[in-house]
This record gives structure tokens, C-alpha cells and sequence, in this order.
């Protein structure tokens, strides 16, 4: 890269967007971004994280067997996502197993077997952009899937965004007015399970957790209205992800290493100097000076 | 507005059973409670109080009896917004970003369409619920910054908003200021003369011989039931308990 080139401002922006690559991995990354972003609030405040991890874990096989059998790999991702939900239900209501420990246990499960479907089938699939991400390589079919399923997302969650704030915050009230709770459940897993699948090409199956968990988290801390919580997510979010692109681009690191790691700087920054509840409260020093 | 015939049973719980998983929460209870009247609900922490109350809501599925929510179906009683519960304040996540207004609002969802967008007598509603709890002036409050007694009134609300005939409280009075507990013994007066019905769940003996006309003392299964001068009794609270005496527990003054 020349280093020189982005003494100005101006260039450092506009210079990778001269690369339709680049261009590509901005707009897919940030689309993406957004999805899980909205979809974070519901998962930090359900407390969803470790499912979020287990999720996104186990659609791995899917990926991989569908892409064998030439189907799309959002199917099997789907099947997987859900069916790795089903058996840590089942196994933590027939066993006296904790469920923290259930899940651990059946995401590891799925994601070695993956990996040993991986080393077995012969085919064009590359281990090291599933588990890492690969936002700059992403084909023209892949980018139609993906659109495809963020808006699906996208509608799903805007549709029932209230019955699943609701159903986060007190399902027995929900049920108890008439509102189905089953069905809002497997909504919820649904979205997360579409979201790991296209959040896994921007940042790879192994930090995909964090793109549904950390603009949450972020947005958790800045606000006590939900919908400025998804709003907040949701930017943060994409700003992470386009600073990620960046940097990688102009220093030349693994792209969803650097997005992840600039959600993470975003969290330390709220957690440090958000308003009410960072560890210095900006809003008191301020009030100190008048 | 309904008319209410005095006569009918609100509620109707014959011979339930409910268990997780096998292990057996509640067995064998019974209960039946009209118009207008106000039951207590004692029992110990694991007595299946809250499975009761799950029972009657349809939260949990029972595995034996029958269930009848004003003559009707458990499901029907939910498509019909007949019961509300209001949570013990330990049972909600007080951290949740969301404001009075918003809680009490949920109370209408049930009759809403489906994006849950408020028509003008869903606001009028809400806003008469959140005057008669007192909470005007904490409209946009995030309910993280209420005192106990406030998010209670919030939840109370929230039950007043979604007009049901039936009220669930648990433990309604655990954790609130002096001026809630008045509130909320005023709200059961009037919701008395409305012919609401009511079941609140609580440890306060007290509180049971002020409000509350009937009393199930449960253990797993009713220990006893009917009206709280009769019912009410020392050996019958000992019981309940498992063997050890009121006066123990409660303080002499119970």
C-alpha cells in the first residue's frame, strides 16, 4: 500500500473506492452490519449471547454440505442454526446436564464436524473465508443471497419488532394477552440463525458472535429507549465495519479481525465515557463545571 | 360495558395437575372464585404458587384437570384479554431500555393489530391506567429509574390498561413504600366494586386478613380453602408451612 498517499483525509476515503472490490465489500459489509445490528438489541436484551456463539457455531456443516450438494448455503446454514437449538432443548430437558454446558457441548459438536466435512468433501470451499470472513472476495451470487436475506430480516424484525421487544422483556405477559410466544421464539432463532449466515462472510463463523452481540451491548449502554438502542446498534454497527474496511485495506490486516476490533473500541469507549452509565459519566463532569 | 352476573365463576381450576419435566410442581387443586372477590394465595417459596399462577395464565400446560376462564378455555380466555398478571418485581429485568408509558402501552397489545400500532382508545386507555396509579409525572421514565413501589404501580397499570376481569398479582405488596400500599389497597377496593376478580400470591399474613375475602393455603396441593375468618387458622397456617408455627415465621403479631 502506498502509505504516503492518505496524508490527506480526502484520499485515504477515496482512493480504495476506486476498487470495485472495495466498493463491493463497503456496501455488502455495511448491509450486513446493519442486519446484525438491529438484531443485537433483541439478542443482548434477551440474553442471547452464548446462543448467539452456539448459533452461529453450528450452522458451519450447513454451509459446507450445502455448498456440496449446490444448494443455497443459507438453507443449510437455516436447517442447522435451528436443528443445533432443537437438540440443546432436548438434551437439557433429558438430562440432568446444565444447559450452559449443553450448549457448549453441541456447538463444538457441530462446528468439528464441520470442519471434518470440510477436509473431506473436495470442492472449491475455502476453510480459511468461512472461518475468517472474506468481505473483499465476495461473488455476484453471494452478494444476491445475502441482500436477499438481510431484507428478509430486515422485514421479519420491523414486522414483529414490538412483539419481540415484548417478548424480551416479560413473555409470560405475552402469552398471558394471546400472543404467541412459540411462534416468536423460533422467529427470533430464525433471524439470528440468517444473520450468523450472512455476518459469517464479512467477519468468518468464529467472530460472527460478535457482530450480533457487541453494537447491543454498545448501544445498551447509551440509551434507556429501546428504539434508540436499535437505531445506536445498528449505526455503530455499520461505522465499525466501514472503519474495519479501511484500516485493513490501507495496513493491510484481516478485514473481519479489524471490523470486529473496532466494534470492540466502540464498546470500550461507551463503557469508559457513556453519559449514565460509563465508568466516568461525562454527563456529571459536565454538570461539575457549571 | 359487560354485564357482570355475580353467580357465574370467574375462575374454575378442578383437580389440576402441572410438572416439569416429571417432577411434580402442583397436584390435585382446586379452586373457584367469582364477581368481585379477592383470594389469597399462601404458601412457602417451591409451594407451586407462581405454578398456579402459571397454570391459570397458560403459560405452563397442565397435565391433569380442567381449567375454565369465565366458562371458557384457557385460549380463549387469552384471545379475550380476560386475565392480566403483574409480576413480582424480582420476575422483571428493571435494567430493560424501556419507559412507563411503554409497559402500560403492552397492556393493549393483546387487542391491537398486528404491528401493535396504538389507535387513539389504546392512548386513552394507557393514559387513564397511568392517572389512576399515579404516575403522570413519570410518563417517559425508563422504568430503571423507578423506586419499587413506582415500577409495581407500573405493572398495576399495565393490568388496569388491558381491562381484564381477572388480576394475578404475585406478591403484590413485597418491596413497596407505604404510599404504593395504600394505592394498591384502594385500586383493590375499587376493582371489588367493578367485579373484578383477583388472586394475589403473598407472605404477609396481615395483608391476607385485610383484603382478602377467600384464602388457599397450598403445599404442592390445597391445604385449605374458603373464607379467610374460617380458613385461616393457626393449625391451618402450620400445616401449610410444613410444621413450623405462624407466630416463628411471622412474628408474634400474625
Amino acid at each position: 500500500m502506498e502509505l504516503c498517499s492518505f496524508l490527506t483525509l480526502d484520499s485515504f476515503i477515496t482512493d480504495p473506492l476506486t476498487h470495485e472490490f472495495m466498493r463491493k465489500a463497503l456496501l455488502m459489509s455495511s448491509l450486513v452490519a446493519a442486519v446484525c445490528g438491529f438484531l443485537s438489541s433483541y439478542l443482548t436484551l434477551k440474553g442471547w449471547a452464548l446462543m448467539g456463539d452456539a448459533v452461529s457455531h453450528s450452522v458451519m456443516p450447513g454451509v459446507v454440505v450445502a455448498y456440496a450438494l449446490g444448494l443455497p448455503f443459507s438453507l443449510g446454514a437455516f436447517i442447522f442454526g435451528v436443528g443445533s437449538v432443537a437438540l440443546i432443548g432436548f438434551i437439557k430437558q433429558k438430562s440432568r446436564v446444565k444447559e450452559d454446558t449443553v450448549i457448549g457441548l453441541v456447538f463444538t459438536g457441530f462446528f468439528a464436524l464441520g470442519i471434518v466435512l470440510v477436509s473431506k468433501i473436495k470442492s472449491n470451499i475455502d476453510l480459511h473465508s468461512i472461518l475468517f470472513g472474506s468481505p473483499l472476495g465476495i461473488s455476484l451470487s453471494d452478494v444476491k443471497q445475502t441482500i436477499f436475506i438481510c431484507l428478509l430480516v430486515v422485514i421479519l424484525l420491523s414486522i414483529f419488532r414490538k412483539d419481540l421487544m415484548l417478548y424480551c422483556f416479560d413473555p409470560r405477559h405475552a402469552k398471558t394477552v394471546g400472543i404467541n410466544v412459540f411462534f416468536l421464539h423460533y422467529l427470533l432463532l430464525t433471524c439470528l440463525s440468517l444473520a450468523a449466515v450472512v455476518g459469517l462472510q464479512s467477519v468468518g463463523i468464529i467472530l460472527v458472535v460478535a457482530m450480533l452481540i457487541t453494537p447491543g451491548a454498545t448501544a445498551y449502554l447509551l440509551t434507556d429507549k429501546f428504539d434508540n438502542m436499535t437505531v445506536i446498534s445498528v449505526l455503530s454497527a455499520i461505522i465499525s465495519s466501514l472503519i474495519g474496511i479501511y484500516v485493513s485495506f490501507w495496513f493491510d490486516l484481516e478485514t473481519g479481525g479489524s471490523i470486529v476490533l473496532a466494534q470492540t473500541f466502540i464498546f470500550l469507549f461507551a463503557f469508559l465515557f457513556a453519559p449514565r452509565y460509563g465508568i466516568f459519566k461525562l454527563k456529571k463532569l459536565f454538570a461539575g463545571y457549571k | 360495558m359487560e354485564t357482570i352476573n355475580y353467580q357465574n365463576f370467574r375462575i374454575e381450576a378442578e383437580n389440576i395437575c402441572v410438572d416439569y419435566n416429571g417432577k411434580v410442581a402442583l397436584y390435585d387443586a382446586n379452586l373457584r372464585l367469582k364477581p368481585g372477590q379477592i383470594c389469597g394465595l399462601v404458601g412457602m417459596n417451591g409451594a407451586g404458587k407462581t405454578t398456579f399462577f402459571n397454570a391459570l395464565t397458560g403459560f405452563v400446560n397442565i397435565s391433569k384437570g380442567k381449567i375454565r376462564i369465565n366458562g371458557e378455555s384457557v385460549r380463549s380466555a387469552q384471545k379475550d384479554q380476560t386475565i392480566a398478571y403483574v409480576p413480582q418485581n424480582e420476575g422483571i429485568d428493571s435494567q430493560f431500555p424501556i419507559s412507563v408509558w411503554d409497559v402500560v402501552m403492552m397492556g393493549r397489545y393483546g387487542s391491537m393489530n398486528i404491528f401493535r400500532c396504538p389507535r387513539e382508545s389504546d392512548v386513552q386507555a394507557v393514559k387513564d391506567a397511568i392517572e389512576r396509579v399515579d404516575l403522570t409525572d413519570h410518563l417517559s421514565t425508563p422504568i430503571g429509574n423507578l423506586s419499587g413501589g413506582q415500577r409495581k404501580r407500573t405493572f398495576l397499570a399495565r393490568a388496569i390498561a388491558q381491562r381484564a376481569s381477572i388480576l394475578l398479582l404475585d406478591e403484590p405488596f413485597s418491596g413497596v413504600d407505604i404510599r404504593t400500599e395504600k394505592l394498591i389497597s384502594e385500586l383493590f377496593i375499587q376493582f371489588k366494586n367493578e367485579g373484578k376478580t383477583i388472586l394475589l400470591s403473598t407472605h404477609d399474613m396481615i395483608h391476607v386478613r385485610e383484603f382478602c375475602d377467600l384464602v388457599l393455603l397450598i403445599n404442592k396441593t390445597v391445604v385449605a380453602y374458603g373464607e379467610t375468618s374460617e380458613v385461616f387458622t393457626p393449625e391451618n397456617i402450620t400445616t401449610t408451612f410444613g410444621g413450623i408455627s405462624p407466630d416463628f415465621l411471622f412474628g408474634p403479631e400474625s
